[in-house]
């Protein structure tokens, strides 16, 4: 098939970005999205020009790395990330618009890659427990509820791509905040740190310059992971009892 | 108090107040609205009934009036800068803008929070303080103040009728997404309630409307008691379609 792309492309990330008009020609309809960017590149190598930049990994659709909003969505048309989307889900002769995930907490690095290490402070913040390394107790030993463990495992299928922040149209982290602290906070394991985590999370999250989520759910409805929205309802409801207890002085 | 103001300076702290004072506003809209149906028990209930919200014991309306003007204006500035983050927050957004599962009446939440903010000014004006008409504050039912015929005479003016029954149906979209989203803020949306949530909150949205909207809708075709507009005292500039089908 033969499509008309819509790049954005920028030179780093002091530059003005802009959409520049590139053909894709003879793409097979089971390539992966990224796969066509290949081919595309390849053709755009050979004429001497620059290949355009995109961010991608394991292309298993596990690493979180790729990005890309296609037409205004992020990972495009389907909820898998854009490594598991593939150009039957296009036509021939389609105008596909690709643009970088956009949020000012993160910003156009080259082309279509952002810098996503606003996440990553996020999780220094307090996205983690604090344990005694080499001395692991036996895994049964800690006995964990069947239902929290099974909401502890739906938000720790997070891999921290970020489309939930391109969707969201206030550039909100609040998904991605709310699966990071609803992981632990229904384990065992998350309890000694768990009034610290969420106050310091938020806090950095606040920092970085996300926005404040207004209930849209873009996020959940892009995320690859499927992580609910109603991760943010136990964020808010997890940041309000730990303020309060803050507030009055309890630990 | 430094924890306190750090609480209530974050992104959910501030979204939390939103959601309070829009819990405080739903309890008023409840309220309101079942003293304005008093209207269809005739003129001698809603009267008495204006009477004694005047005679609140230790100066309840008052409590109440400055209580929800607090109310309204937290609810206002809080959204106005959680406004101004988010679009800081978005920057330049997508040359090609698209949406997945996002509601019209989500996505016009600033403009239907605008108009019925006007609203509210214009409806203070109208039956409270009377400035739009001064004649409403002496038209008297006996000991109590004719409420009823103030309420027939300002929608019988089909432009503030029109103009209330609009704000209506923009305050059934405002609730449909308030009511849904501040069980989201204030942490109790579940997944088991999710689904169930969104319907929920249309139907009490719009049931709210539809109350409300009986009202300038009941006068506008005549559905009230004529003989007590026909027996009050003709005022110095009465709104005349009022008593036209007088008998």
């Amino acid at each position: 098939m033969n499509l008309k792309l819509k790049v954005w492309r920028q030179k780093d990330r002091n530059s003005e970005g802009r959409l520049v008009d590139i053909t894709a020609n003879s793409i097979p309809p089971e390539a992966s999205f990224l796969e066509m960017l290949d081919i595309v590149n390849d053709e755009l190598t050979r004429k001497g020009d620059e290949p355009i930049a995109f961010d991608h990994d394991c292309r298993e659709g596990i690493c979180g790395t790729c990005s890309l909003s296609i037409n205004g969505i992020p990972h495009g048309p389907s909820e898998t990330t854009t490594c598991q989307l593939y150009m039957r889900k296009f036509s021939d002769g389609d105008t596909i618009y690709i643009e970088p995930f956009r949020a000012k907490a993160f910003p156009v690095i080259r082309d279509l890659c952002v810098d996503r290490m606003a996440f990553e402070r996020i999780q220094q913040a307090g996205g983690f427990i604090t344990a005694r390394a080499g001395s692991a107790q036996d895994g049964n030993a800690i006995l964990v509820p069947k239902q929290n463990a099974d909401l502890a495992m739906e938000a720790a299928a997070c891999i921290g791509c970020g489309a939930c922040v391109g969707a969201c149209p206030n550039g909100s982290a609040m998904l991605f905040v709310g699966a990071k602290v609803t992981h632990l906070a229904e384990l065992p394991q998350g309890q000694p740190e768990r009034q610290r985590r969420v106050l310091s999370m938020v806090a950095q999250m606040d920092k970085e310059g996300f926005g404040n989520c207004s209930n849209y759910y873009e996020c959940e409805a892009v995320c690859p992971a499927e992580i609910p929205a109603t991760v943010i309802a136990k964020l808010n409801r997890e940041y309000a009892v730990a303020g309060a207890k803050d507030t009055v002085g309890v630990e | 108090m430094n924890s306190c103001c750090t609480f209530l300076r974050s992104s959910i702290g501030k979204k939390l107040l939103v959601a309070i004072t829009g819990v405080i506003l739903i309890a008023f809209v409840i309220g309101h609205l079942l003293g304005n149906l008093q209207f269809f028990a005739g003129p001698h209930v809603i009267n008495e009934y204006g009477t004694k919200l005047r005679h609140l014991p230790f100066g309840g309306l008052w409590v109440v009036r400055i209580g929800m003007i607090a109310a309204v204006l937290l609810h206002i500035f809080t959204t106005l800068m959680l406004v101004k983050e988010n679009r800081a927050a978005k920057g330049a957004g997508y040359q090609f803008k698209a949406s997945v599962q996002a509601k019209v009446a989500t996505r016009l939440m600033a403009l239907s929070g605008i108009i019925l903010l006007s609203y509210i000014v214009f409806h203070l004006l109208h039956f409270t303080t009377h400035t739009i008409n001064s004649d409403y504050a002496h038209w008297m039912d006996g000991e109590d103040h004719d409420v009823y015929r103030m309420i027939v005479a300002g929608f019988s003016n089909k432009a503030v009728a029109i103009f209330y029954i609009v704000a209506m149906v923009l305050l059934a979209m405002h609730l449909s997404h308030g009511a849904a989203s501040l069980f989201q803020t204030l942490g109790l949306r579940t997944k088991k309630m999710a689904c169930r949530l969104g319907l929920c909150a249309q139907i009490f949205a719009w049931v709210i409307c539809a109350g409300y909207v009986s009202i300038p809708v009941a006068v506008l075709t005549g559905f009230y008691d004529k003989k007590h507009i026909g027996n009050a005292e003709t005022p110095s500039c009465c709104e005349a379609p009022a008593t036209k089908g007088a008998k």
